[in-house]
């Protein structure tokens, strides 16, 4: 059986219109029955092999490597199928939906990767799919917006205010207050209100889990450090889960620096220490002002382009089990380049923080990244700039 | 008299066959503005006031509250502000403020809530705390004399129902329909259900919200039940249009007001 928390610490919870509530104890319960349900989960694991291609390879980053002085390792999640770590809990949740008989299935998306892969996974178990995208980053992710169209799901672009995945997220929630009888919504990440934030993490934990085993086997040890970059924090949550209990583990999260922390313009609460604060649905670090405006975040990567984190996140970082550093904008892009020419990979812009970071440092003995997804998306934004 | 007394008071001195409780986005167009269209709701019949404060991301809202809310924001519309609006109200009928989590919580729940019952406000409705989590800003309004008005919709069931019921001590916002704020051309078919339903869970008097923008809608939901009607999105529409918004707000809060004291 799956735990689902409805409270990390003083985080999480469910801050939602009673609308909705009836809705989430029917996922919770749903959910516990799906994941001890071996059908369940035999045709998820045949799914995630078959058609995501899975486990992910190990690689040994040798040129990275060699450049900070010490093995680098990046669990491959730029090769499953759709180009990202997403397509794991799209899978688990459209699968879900299925089960639950539900006939639609909407989406939030902010880089278009959860967007791509929930249409995806629409397509593969023949669900309609509507995924909302703020306008500036259908404009940001362009060929994500057209890959969703071709494989039949509608695109909403939402236009309030800075247009990107706050709004996005916001829209979607709304869609589903009102459609909360036949749709599910499809989180993308380790946000939302319970038991969301448990049911993404439990999906992503294969990321980890597959890691842990293939780096015992191939370097003999535990890494010394985990990386990963964190927007809402599902990749990281989902790298992070397996090394839990490795009390010598060092979990790194990296966030969205933006023009740089000392200013305003980030989506790095968790690094800056934000007020505890409510967004969409649970309570965690939260960019907001005095009187708890939420604050638009800034960063060039569409994917943590977004004021808040999961609340597990900012529970691991009061407890000092994980820790959070940011990135800025100019230092992601240059990250993408290099480990392009040293790798032969184009990483996403996203997954090019939690690079920089490796890049940045040269101690330590053995670090592990999650190369969360690929750079294709990104490749008009990275060459005008 | 503590807040539930006062609303208590109003529903009961109504005069029509439901009261009558218009909603008023705080700041808009601005904060002046939106004190004088509150000012020709209570003019024109109004038993009660919500007044609802502009908040960046309010998930319960449809796309002219929303934008209402937005434009308040940017006309720099703050919580103080709208206090002011609400203290100047409140010394005329009760007013209850609407107001999201993030904001209550922001300052701590009984901050909020002694800030809020020192203007003379009589409660406050928070539309994304389910009482899962509504034990803090429950304790603080007990605490600090506001009446606690939780919301139950169509989808709640009656186990449910009878947990938000219970902590209702002025009165219980019941949601007329599946979805966020805005007019729909008629009333689904089962807010009656939820009326009735909402009546059962609770001792308190019902008020109905949510989708209902014309006069008749309001006397249906009278004849149907609800010890209240509020209209919010109609209104707020009719502050964001022509050239004197209070006076056109005044005018349809007093056709709700007539059609809903026929017959009385």
């Amino acid at each position: 059986m799956s735990p689902v928390e409805h409270h990390f610490g003083q985080y999480g919870g469910q801050y939602v219109p009673e609308t909705l509530m009836p809705a989430l104890e029917e996922l919770e319960r749903e959910w516990l029955a799906a994941w001890g349900d071996a059908g369940y989960r035999a045709r998820l694991d045949q799914l995630l092999s078959d058609f995501a291609g899975r486990p992910t390879p190990l690689f040994l980053a040798e040129r990275v490597s060699e450049r900070v002085g010490r093995p680098v390792y990046f669990k491959r999640e730029d090769l499953n199928h759709t180009g990202s770590h997403k397509l794991n809990n799209a899978l688990g949740q459209v699968l879900l939906a299925k089960r639950m008989g539900k006939r639609r299935i909407i989406a939030e998306t902010g880089a278009g990767q959860h967007g791509v892969a929930t249409a995806t996974v629409c397509a593969l178990l023949d669900m309609e799919c509507m995924v909302y995208m703020g306008i500036e980053d259908t404009r940001r992710q362009r060929p994500n917006v057209e890959r969703m169209q071709l494989l039949g799901a509608e695109v909403t672009a939402v236009q309030a205010g800075a247009g990107t995945l706050k709004e996005a997220t916001s829209e979607a929630i709304r869609d589903w207050v009102a459609s909360v009888g036949d749709t599910h919504y499809v989180i993308g990440s380790v946000v939302g209100p319970a038991p969301y934030p448990s049911i993404v993490r439990e999906l992503q934990r294969v990321i980890g889990d597959e890691a842990r085993a293939q780096i015992l086997e191939r370097a003999g040890r535990l890494p010394e450090r985990v990386v990963a970059c964190v927007g809402g924090g599902s990749n990281s949550m989902g790298i992070f889960t397996a090394f839990l209990d490795d009390a010598d583990v060092q979990l790194v999260g990296v966030e969205a620096g933006g023009e740089g922390i000392g200013g305003p313009r980030h989506g790095a609460p968790l690094t800056v220490g934000a007020r505890p604060g409510i967004l969409h649905g649970s309570r965690s670090a939260v960019m907001q002002d005095e009187e708890g405006q939420i604050l638009e975040a800034h960063s060039i990567s569409a994917g943590l382009d977004y004021p808040g984190a999961g609340p597990q996140h900012a529970a691991l970082r009061d407890s000092g089990r994980a820790r959070y550093e940011a990135v800025d904008d100019v230092d992601a892009l240059a990250a993408l380049r290099e480990v392009t020419r040293l790798e032969g990979i184009i990483p996403a812009l996203e997954t090019a923080h939690a690079l920089a970071w490796v890049l940045a440092r040269d101690d330590g003995e053995l670090d592990l990244v999650s190369l969360s997804g690929r750079g294709d998306k990104d490749l008009a934004q990275v060459l005008q700039s | 008299m503590s807040g539930p007394e006062r609303i208590a008071a109003a529903f009961a001195a109504s005069g029509k066959r439901a009261a009558l409780m218009p909603y008023v986005m705080g700041g808009y167009p601005t904060l002046e503005e939106s004190l004088r269209i509150a000012q020709a709701c209570v003019d024109a019949g109004a038993d009660i006031i919500e007044l609802g404060v502009p908040f960046s991301d309010p998930l319960a809202d449809g796309p002219v509250i929303q934008a209402a809310g937005g434009a308040a924001l940017a006309a720099g519309a703050d919580l103080a502000g709208v206090l002011r609006v609400a203290e100047q109200l409140a010394k005329q009928l009760p007013v209850v403020l609407m107001c999201y989590a993030n904001m209550v919580f922001a300052p701590g729940a009984l901050a909020f809530c002694e800030r809020l019952a020192q203007t003379g406000a009589s409660g406050l409705i928070v539309p994304d705390l389910p009482p899962e989590e509504g034990e803090p800003v429950l304790a603080a309004c007990r605490q600090t004399g506001l009446s606690f008005v939780p919301l139950v919709a169509p989808t709640t069931t009656p186990e449910r129902m009878r947990l938000v019921g219970s902590r209702a001590d002025g009165f219980l916002y019941a949601v007329s329909l599946v979805g966020t704020t805005g007019e729909r051309s008629s009333l689904p078919e089962t807010f009656g259900e939820v009326i009735a339903h909402a009546r059962a869970a609770s001792p308190v008097p019902v008020a109905l919200g949510f989708g209902i923008a014309t006069p008749e809608q309001a006397l249906q939901a009278a004849q149907a039940g609800a010890d209240g009607v509020i209209v919010g999105t109609r209104l707020v529409r009719a502050a964001g249009e022509g050239d004197d918004p209070a006076a056109s707000v005044g005018a349809l809060v007093g056709e709700f007001a007539a059609a809903l004291s026929a017959g009385r």
